[in-house]
């Protein structure tokens, strides 16, 4: 053992995970991406941060980067991620791997692709807790493994064990997986749209089953994901991201209720609600996400946004700072006054698509 | 299982079967006479006569079918010369230039063969596979550079040129070798290997490019795969993540190429044999086929097409078995 404790016990109300100022990049051919560019927030354990955004926004490249599963020949980090204390960014690749699976998981989007076709479920889980669990005699590894896939509630466990994934159905694969993250009992798991993949009964199912575990495994949970609808059933805080930058941060209520971005506010407004006016539009989000090589100047969304101050600036000339709103712990980038924002929200936004 | 394999093997008779009546006919089919070839210069008819009746070449084209396969299945009675001569199952007939049993024949030519396929596929696999996997390793290195390259000059290299360059090398100008010759290994297999180290080179330098290259580009398809991604995620070791888990799915097709290409090999390797003064089988089937020598061509046909079909359904029935995904049924 001898690697699972060394973690300093962290109080109640220190975040088990705080990442400060992160910028990452990745040089290639045609340039420089700046894939996150100056993102801070932190996660408590028992907690859940979503993490939303389109493909490209700096979403995946962010979790990747705290699990330290980035090319290291390629990519530039600077800026903090402290794992208990412990930043990952100055860490030896050896210690950072002793971390993986241990103090943090993943699950990932497709269950299929990611699990490793050739070898049995058991045996998958079997290694996971293994690796982390030197000294675990055979038979227990198998007993753990056994008990993790009856708690995420895979029917016939025993049996279950020898199968492989191909024999498993979509639910219970992405089931497998969590069983597999969860097996070594991570203190922070980090989720990439792992419904996705899903028909909209099983995801449903599935963070049913992220909640139960949380509640009693006390782990913080990152959601990363492009669907509000997700956010809402299970987070607690959300980091709207946009072009690798935070565009607004706030509690799920502050999100969803009073959103002050216009970049949140077409992803409010391009889903449609159960309980809406049927008749009213879906607006989607016009344009595509910009190349991250070659960012927009000043606010990065605003070529997309309906609502740009422009000629003189500031949106295409200044980046807007993420500064604080009257609610306590909700925080905006955005040139546009806050009093104009609250009124744009109340009169257009909250009107159409899950927002109301 | 049971019933995958029994289907399997039915198939491959079938296709024996198929490639013998059709190396029977094309034989035919081409405007040759066999017994001109044998008959000397001053030839007349009673004497192309006699040594056709002799060669059983005067029956009918269906007859002398039936009786060649009568013959390898049940053996067949022959008159050589004067007396009489039993040539068991499965008699593929008798040389028409040496007047010995085919499978004779192609039992000195076999062990020749075999020792240096194996020798040189061990040799090409070893060398290929683990330059290939260190190359998508260590990707876009000078040596990932330094090994493709190498391997486009193995890959774009006929054999019988390089083959040369090494016999001009190591037998003429340093003299390390004398000129390859085959002894059996039952007899010295210290001089069998020695015998046959030259055209191993020639083999393996050729082969092992192509199967470096493969498995290059099998292993950095795999290594970009999720569940590679997922094997660090849970912590394991680079080195786990790489020979265990990325490996296990990157050989797999490797292994499959590797078991047709034994097959079509061990058929017979003509310029190898050729170049290296070996007669093996494959140099056997060129010059049946320049003597027109109808038993000879068939025998070593054949049993090319037997190398291939068993090492084709042996592959077919591994792959279920490394691949839990394949079903026999």
């Amino acid at each position: 053992m001898g690697t699972a404790e060394v973690t300093k016990p962290t109080g109640s109300d220190e975040p088990y995970l705080k990442v400060n100022d992160l910028r990452v990049r990745f040089e290639t051919e045609d340039g420089v991406v700046k894939a996150v560019d100056g993102v801070s927030f932190s996660v408590a354990r028992g907690r859940t941060l979503g993490i939303v955004g389109e493909s490209g926004s700096g979403k995946s490249v962010t979790s990747l980067t705290i699990m330290g599963l980035h090319n290291p020949g390629r990519t530039k980090i600077t800026g903090e991620i402290l794992v208990g204390g412990r930043n990952v960014v100055s860490m030896r690749d050896e210690d950072v791997r002793k971390l993986r699976g241990n103090d943090i998981a993943m699950i990932f989007q497709d269950p299929l692709s990611s699990l490793h076709p050739f070898y049995k479920i058991g045996k998958q889980i079997v290694d996971a807790y293994k690796v982390h669990h030197p000294s675990a005699s055979k038979a227990e590894a198998r007993k753990r493994s056994i008990e993790m896939l009856d708690r995420v509630g895979i029917p016939e466990p025993q049996r279950r064990f020898d199968n492989y994934p191909h024999e498993f159905s979509g639910g219970m694969r992405q089931r497998a997986m969590i069983a597999m993250a969860l097996v070594n009992d991570p203190k922070l798991l980090i989720a990439d749209e792992p419904t996705t993949a899903l028909d909209v009964t099983v995801q449903a199912q599935i963070l049913d089953l992220l909640n139960d575990l949380q509640k009693e495994f006390n782990s913080a949970i990152i959601m990363i994901t492009h669907d509000l609808g997700v956010i809402s059933q299970i987070a607690d805080e959300v980091l709207v991201m946009y072009a690798g930058r935070v565009a607004e941060h706030g509690s799920v209520e502050q999100i969803m209720k009073m959103a002050q971005h216009p970049y949140t506010w077409g992803l409010l407004e391009s889903i449609p609600s159960l309980h809406g006016d049927p008749t009213v539009d879906l607006r989607p989000i016009k344009g595509n996400p910009p190349s991250l090589i070659h960012v927009p100047s000043g606010c990065a969304f605003h070529p997309r946004c309906p609502y740009r101050m422009m000629n003189p600036g500031p949106c295409d000339i200044d980046v807007p700072e993420l500064l604080p709103v009257r609610e306590a712990g909700h925080k905006v980038s955005c040139h546009l006054p806050e009093e104009r924002r609250r009124n744009i929200y109340r009169d257009e936004v909250s009107e159409v698509g899950v927002a109301q | 299982m049971l019933r995958f394999i029994i289907k399997r093997v039915l198939v491959a008779l079938l296709t024996l079967a198929a490639i013998d009546v059709i190396t029977f006919g094309v034989f035919f089919a081409v405007p040759s006479s066999p017994a001109a070839v044998m008959c000397s210069k001053n030839c007349d008819e009673a004497r192309l006569a006699r040594v056709n009746a002799a060669l059983g070449l005067d029956k009918p084209k269906l007859d002398q079918f039936i009786d060649f396969n009568k013959g390898l299945v049940f053996g067949r009675d022959f008159k050589v010369g004067d007396k009489a001569d039993h040539c068991p199952a499965p008699c593929l007939g008798y040389s028409f230039r040496t007047s010995e049993a085919v499978t004779k024949v192609l039992g000195r030519g076999l062990p020749i063969t075999v020792s240096i396929v194996i020798g040189a596929f061990i040799l090409w696999m070893i060398v290929g596979v683990s330059l290939g996997v260190y190359s998508a390793l260590h990707r876009g290195t000078f040596a990932d550079k330094i090994a493709i390259g190498l391997s486009l000059v193995g890959a774009s290299m006929p054999v019988y040129f390089f083959a040369l360059i090494l016999l001009g090398i190591f037998v003429f100008s340093l003299k390390f070798f004398e000129f390859p010759h085959f002894v059996s290994i039952t007899e010295n297999p210290l001089l069998w290997a020695k015998g046959l180290i030259l055209p191993w080179l020639a083999l393996t330098f050729v082969q092992a490019a192509g199967y470096a290259r493969y498995s290059r580009s099998q292993m950095l398809e795999t290594l970009s795969e999720d569940y590679i991604r997922t094997a660090r995620a849970i912590g394991l070791p680079k080195r786990t993540v790489h020979m265990k888990h990325a490996l296990r799915a990157a050989i797999t097709p490797v292994i499959t190429l590797a078991g047709l290409d034994l097959g079509v090999f061990l058929g017979g390797v003509a310029i190898t044999e050729t170049i290296f003064g070996m007669h093996g089988i494959g140099w056997q089937s060129v010059n049946a086929v320049f003597d027109l020598n109808l038993p000879v061509v068939m025998g070593t046909v054949l049993i090319a097409a037997f190398f291939v079909v068993v090492s084709n359904t042996v592959v077919d029935v591994l792959y279920a078995f490394i691949d839990p995904r394949v079903k026999l049924s």
